[in-house]
This record gives C-alpha cells, sequence and structure tokens, in this order.
C-alpha cells in the first residue's frame, strides 16, 4: 500500500474477509436460533394465549358492550364529558368505515405491549435509580434500543421466532419500553431528599421506602412515561404490521403498496384517533394523581 | 445530677472514598480547609466528644456547614461514622447490625426535619401515624396515638387536609406530633424551627418547652440561632469546621466564650436580659440589712433601676421568698463592661 492510496481511501477490511466475518456471525446466529428457536418460543407462549385471547375478546364481544365499556373507562380515566362524546363520535366513524375489527386488533396489541412494558419497565427502572453502576449499564443500552432503527432488530428476532404476532409484540415492547424505564428511574431520584430521610429516621426498611415513599411520590413521573409508552407502542403499529401483526397497521402496507389513499388516510386516521384518546385519558389520570401536590393552599 | 443518655466519644466523620485511611492525618491535626485541598474529602467532623444528659436539652450551634446535621445523624445513624463511638445508654450505636438499627430508629429515637419531611402524598393522621404504621402497630390503636398527638400540638380539625394545605408552623407540629407519636426517649430536631417566621417560631420553642415539662425526653436540638438556643437549652455544644469548641451551660457560653468563634457568636446578645440573677448571686447572705429584693428567677436587667436608684447591694430570693444570697452593684457592672 503506498502513501496516497493511504488517505484517498479508508484502509478497509478485504472484501473476502468482511464475507466470512458476516458468513460466521450469521451462521452462528442461525445455528442458535435452530438450536433455541423452539425453546424460546415456548417461553412466549403464556404471552401469546393472553394477547389471542384479549383480541379474541375484544372482536367477539358485541361491538356495542365494548364500546360502553371503552367510554366508561375513558370517563373514568379522564373525568371529560367532552372527550368521552369525542371518542364516542371516532369509535362511530372507525365502526362505519368497517375498521372495527383492525382497531379491536390494534387495541389489543397495544394493551398487552403496554401491560408488558409496565411489568418489566418500573422494575428495571427501581434497580436503575438504586445504583449508579445499574444506571451506568443500563442506559445506553436504552439508547441503543430507542436509536437503531426498528428493521435492524426485527431481522434477529424474525430469524428467531419467524413472523408472527410475537416478534410484532417484541419489536413493539422493545422500542415502547425506554421511556418507562427512564421514567421511572428519574420520578424516584427525583423524590424529595428529606421526605426519603424521614422514612429511614423512623425505621423504615427498604421495601417500606420503596413502597411508602419512592414508588408513590414518583408515581406521576411514572405515569408522564407510560403515557410515552403508549404513544411509542402506538407509532410501531405499522412497522409491526410488516412483520404479521393484525391490526391499522396491516391496511396501511396494502394502501401504500397499492397506491390506496383513501384507504391509508382513513386507516391512518384511525390510529391517530387512537392516539388522541389514550394520550388524553392516561395523561389527565396522571395529573389527577398528583393533585395533593400542586392541590389549592387554603 | 442525672444519667448520661447518649456519649459520644472520639467521633470521626470524613466525606470521601478514601475516609478511613485519611483519619490518622486529621489525628495528627489536618484540619477542614487543609484536608479538601490536599485530598479533596470533607471533614465532617473531627474528634467529637460529649455527653447529653438524660431529660436535658442539648442545643448544637455552629455556622453552616459546622457539621451540626451530620452531628445529630450519628446518633441515629443516618450516617455512618468513620470512626468513633456513640453510646446510647450504653449500647454502641455504631456496632447494631441492620435490623438492630431499624428496631432502634423505630423504638429510641424520633427526628423532626427542618423542612418538615411531611409525606405529601398523605394526609395529617397518617402522617403522624408514619412511626407507628412502620412498626406495624394495629391500625385503630395507631390512629387513636395520632389522633392523641394531633390534638397535643393543636392542630384539631386539620387530620385530613394534606400537609400543603397547612402553613409552614403547622406543617412542623405534624413533624413534632409524628416526633412524638413513637414515644421515643430521644428526640432530635435538626433546626426544626429555622424554617418558620420568627413569632411563629417563639410559639413553637414555647410549646417544645410546655411539652418537655411532662414528657422529659432527652433532646438533641440543633440551631445557628443564639436566641433559641439560649431559651431552650440545659446545654449549649458549639461547633467550628467539625470541631467542638465549647460545651456548656448558656451561662457559661456567655460568660466565658472559649475561643473567638464563640465570642463572635455571643457579642451582640444582650445578656442582661438572658442571664438570670442565679447564675451571678453570691451565697453569702446580707445579714441584718433590709436591702431591696429580687427574685433569682428574674433577669439581671430586672435589678439594673434599683441599683441606678443609689443601691449596692440587692438581696436575691427563691420561689418562697426565702433570701438565699445576694447580688452586688460590682458584679453587674462586669457583666456589662464586657460587651
Ligand atoms: N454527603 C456528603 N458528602 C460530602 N460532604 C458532605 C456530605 N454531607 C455533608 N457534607 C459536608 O460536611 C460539612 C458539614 O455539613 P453539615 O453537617 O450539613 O453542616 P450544618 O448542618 O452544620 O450546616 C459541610 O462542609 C458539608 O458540605
Ligand atoms: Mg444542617
Amino acid at each position: 500500500m503506498n502513501f496516497t492510496e493511504f488517505f484517498t481511501a479508508f484502509p478497509e477490511m478485504s472484501k473476502s474477509g468482511l464475507r466470512a466475518f458476516k458468513k460466521t456471525v450469521d451462521g452462528a446466529y442461525r445455528q442458535f436460533s435452530r438450536e433455541y428457536g423452539d425453546a424460546i418460543e415456548a417461553v412466549f407462549d403464556p404471552v401469546l394465549f393472553f394477547l389471542i385471547w384479549f383480541e379474541k375478546l375484544l372482536q367477539n364481544s358485541p361491538w356495542i358492550v365494548v364500546l360502553i365499556v371503552f367510554l366508561a373507562l375513558i370517563y373514568f380515566g379522564s373525568r371529560s364529558i367532552y372527550l368521552t362524546i369525542g371518542s364516542f363520535i371516532a369509535f362511530i366513524f372507525i365502526g362505519y368505515f368497517g375498521m372495527w375489527e383492525d382497531t379491536m386488533s390494534t387495541v389489543s396489541i397495544i394493551g398487552v405491549c403496554t401491560f408488558l412494558s409496565i411489568g418489566f419497565g418500573i422494575p428495571i427502572g427501581i434497580l436503575m435509580s438504586g445504583s449508579d453502576r445499574a444506571r451506568a449499564s443500563i442506559s445506553p443500552i436504552l439508547d441503543i434500543m430507542q436509536t437503531m432503527p426498528s428493521f435492524v432488530y426485527l431481522i434477529p428476532v424474525v430469524m428467531l421466532l419467524g413472523i408472527g404476532k410475537i416478534p410484532g409484540l417484541l419489536a413493539v415492547v422493545i422500542y415502547a419500553i425506554p421511556p418507562i424505564i427512564r421514567l421511572t428511574d428519574l420520578g424516584i431520584r427525583e423524590v424529595d431528599k428529606e421526605v426519603l430521610e424521614a422514612a429511614e429516621a423512623f425505621g423504615a426498611n427498604r421495601s417500606q421506602k420503596l413502597f411508602r415513599v419512592q414508588l408513590p411520590l414518583a408515581l406521576p413521573t411514572i405515569f408522564a412515561g407510560i403515557n410515552q409508552t403508549i404513544m411509542m407502542a402506538l407509532a410501531m403499529v405499522v412497522i409491526a404490521s410488516m412483520i404479521g401483526v393484525k391490526g391499522l397497521g396491516q391496511p396501511v402496507l396494502k394502501a401504500i403498496a397499492n397506491q390506496y389513499f383513501t384507504m391509508g388516510l382513513l386507516n391512518g386516521l384511525a390510529i391517530v384517533v387512537l392516539a388522541i384518546i389514550f394520550d388524553r385519558v392516561s395523561q389527565s389520570f396522571g395529573k389527577r394523581l398528583q393533585q395533593h401536590r400542586q392541590g389549592s393552599h387554603e | 445530677m442525672s444519667n448520661v443518655k447518649i456519649k459520644i466519644e472520639n467521633l470521626y466523620k470524613i466525606f470521601g472514598h478514601n475516609a478511613k485511611g485519611l483519619t490518622s492525618e486529621v489525628k495528627e491535626g489536618l484540619d477542614k480547609d487543609e484536608l479538601l485541598a490536599k485530598h479533596n474529602h470533607v471533614l465532617g467532623l473531627d474528634n467529637i466528644n460529649i455527653d447529653i444528659e438524660e431529660q436535658s436539652i442539648q442545643v448544637i450551634m455552629g455556622l453552616s456547614g459546622s457539621g451540626k446535621s451530620t452531628l445529630i445523624r450519628h446518633i441515629n445513624r443516618l450516617i455512618e461514622p468513620t470512626e468513633g463511638v456513640v453510646m446510647v445508654d450504653n449500647q454502641d450505636v455504631t456496632k447494631l447490625n441492620k435490623n438492630e438499627l431499624l428496631e432502634f430508629r423505630r423504638n429510641r429515637t424520633g427526628m423532626v426535619f427542618q423542612r418538615f419531611g411531611l409525606f405529601p402524598h398523605q394526609n395529617i393522621v397518617d402522617n403522624v401515624q408514619l412511626g407507628l404504621s412502620i412498626k406495624g402497630v394495629d391500625k385503630s390503636e395507631s390512629n387513636e396515638t395520632a389522633m392523641f398527638w394531633i390534638d397535643k400540638v393543636g392542630l384539631n380539625g386539620f387530620e385530613y387536609k394534606f400537609p400543603n394545605q397547612l402553613s409552614g408552623g403547622m406543617q412542623q407540629r405534624v413533624g413534632l406530633a409524628r416526633a412524638l407519636a413513637n414515644d421515643p426517649d430521644i428526640l432530635l430536631m435538626d433546626e426544626a424551627f429555622s424554617a418558620l417566621d420568627p413569632l411563629i417560631r417563639s410559639d413553637m420553642q414555647d410549646q417544645l418547652l410546655e411539652l418537655q415539662k411532662n414528657l422529659k425526653k432527652t433532646i438533641v436540638f440543633i440551631t445557628h440561632d443564639l436566641d433559641e438556643a439560649l431559651k431552650l437549652g440545659d446545654r449549649i455544644a458549639i461547633l467550628n469546621g467539625g470541631k467542638l469548641v465549647q460545651d456548656g451551660k448558656p451561662e457559661d457560653i456567655l460568660l466565658s466564650p472559649a475561643d473567638e468563634y464563640v465570642t463572635n457568636f455571643v457579642k451582640d446578645v444582650n445578656r442582661t436580659k438572658v442571664l438570670k440573677i442565679k447564675t451571678i448571686m453570691k451565697d453569702s447572705i446580707q445579714s441584718g440589712s433590709d436591702c431591696p429584693k429580687v427574685a433569682m428567677d428574674s433577669n439581671i436587667e430586672s435589678c439594673l433601676p434599683l441599683f441606678l436608684d443609689g443601691e449596692s447591694v440587692l438581696s436575691v430570693t427563691d420561689d418562697e421568698k426565702n433570701i438565699v444570697g445576694s447580688v452586688s452593684r460590682e458584679e453587674v457592672a462586669n457583666i456589662l463592661k464586657r460587651y
């Protein structure tokens, strides 16, 4: 290699070397997925079972019952009659334009993903808040989860588990879980030191401190995390549908492929409507949680 | 003389990762500034030795950063000592294991904080029964105890309010009730009244003294306000840069400050108002004379008019109006001259 060449072309790995490298990694991973794929899939069986059960429940119950339950939840979450009426109109629109079933699929996957994100995210967030070392090691992983293009981590997931609901669910959870982890950590770290010290001074042990002080005081922040998690899960709906998740994403994909403008728009709007409802309800619920904090001073 | 309740011996606290390794240098005389400059460690406490008497109010005073909070937190071991012994009733707190320490905090000490440290998400009753519920005391019993103390500190009618609906003074009453509801024998108060307005503060001081008459707790009270220290303290300890520079009765501090730092603390105090006549009276009784009488518990200021009228000696009387001693014009003049 001569001197000028060194500066004009990056001294890269040889083509054959790179090929061999990729081949080895891919081969090893393929080997791994062949051997453990089934076992790993079995781990997710309960989740799959639950997801299917929930989806069927929403789809097979009379639409009017589902609608009433939804509206009741929306009202008790937000205590806003306007939002409830708005949601009613939106659901009528969704049903009238033939998107009811897909919407139920989407709601069910969002519900399960949110549930899983909370179930794993909050404990991880607690762990992270407890030690700076845990935070230093988990934080970069969260960065990767959020910035890595989702298609890239879909590849190994699909290689491992094939196309279907579970890989889709994993993709959504990976993308949507970081905010709840981060905000649980932040919420706990922001708890007033003196309040925590008071609990300690009165002899609170670790779990008493966690459940009586840290979690209750962090709850509004944690709720902001849940809100973001739901929003991000919704944002993943279209991408997840590429690997076989049913719901509003699939018609959108079909519309893109075939240039069906109206179909794309309608389904897109349905996603937007769901997002707005989820957002408003979880936000006003979160606000009510912290009312006593900024509550009126007599 | 009553018993020593809390005995702190050779207590050192250095903040930083190599605290233990640096104690020897501190023992050899490295002071707070030098330790910071040389090793980037903070000297919190430097060889503290103090005996705190049972049922007394021990005030700890000092400028901000002098180590007051650090010291009081060693008594319930919210802060681990670098070296030293903290004996409470002949039990070394620094040697307790995890569970013993929790039990110790649950049963023996109560703490009141400068910014109150109340739970914003719980109402007043629940706040007051914090200690009891941590101990797992039966709900109805702890509720009853909480109500009793809420009443004691004068907060009836506010049981189901939240802390942020109360004024600062009321919030600190909650803090006090919370500490007392646990019935600890030691009360740790870290600048408990410093955040309050002067009038409310004075009220709270009176209330604390009133409660103490019956409760007879051992109280460690931190303040940076000398008037408060003189009003409350049976003894006053003064910290400077983590060192204990003086520990004595209020009159000792006023009349013979140990160094310039203490002198600066006490220089603006009106001694004739603060000092009681009994602290300067002589036991000798002026026999046969019919000089005017003053009560031993009144302050020196109250005898100034008599001296200005030309008296040179006054008789001092106790509560039953018996003459127990005398005080002369010269002695009072001496106190005044030290201004
Ligand atoms: N956790 C800590 N880490 C490092 N330095 C500390 C820590 N806590 C207190 N200090 C230092 O110790 C000294 C005494 O602090 P403190 O006891 O809070 O003082 P005071 O209560 O008298 O104002 C100060 O210089 C403070 O900066
Ligand atoms: Mg302090």
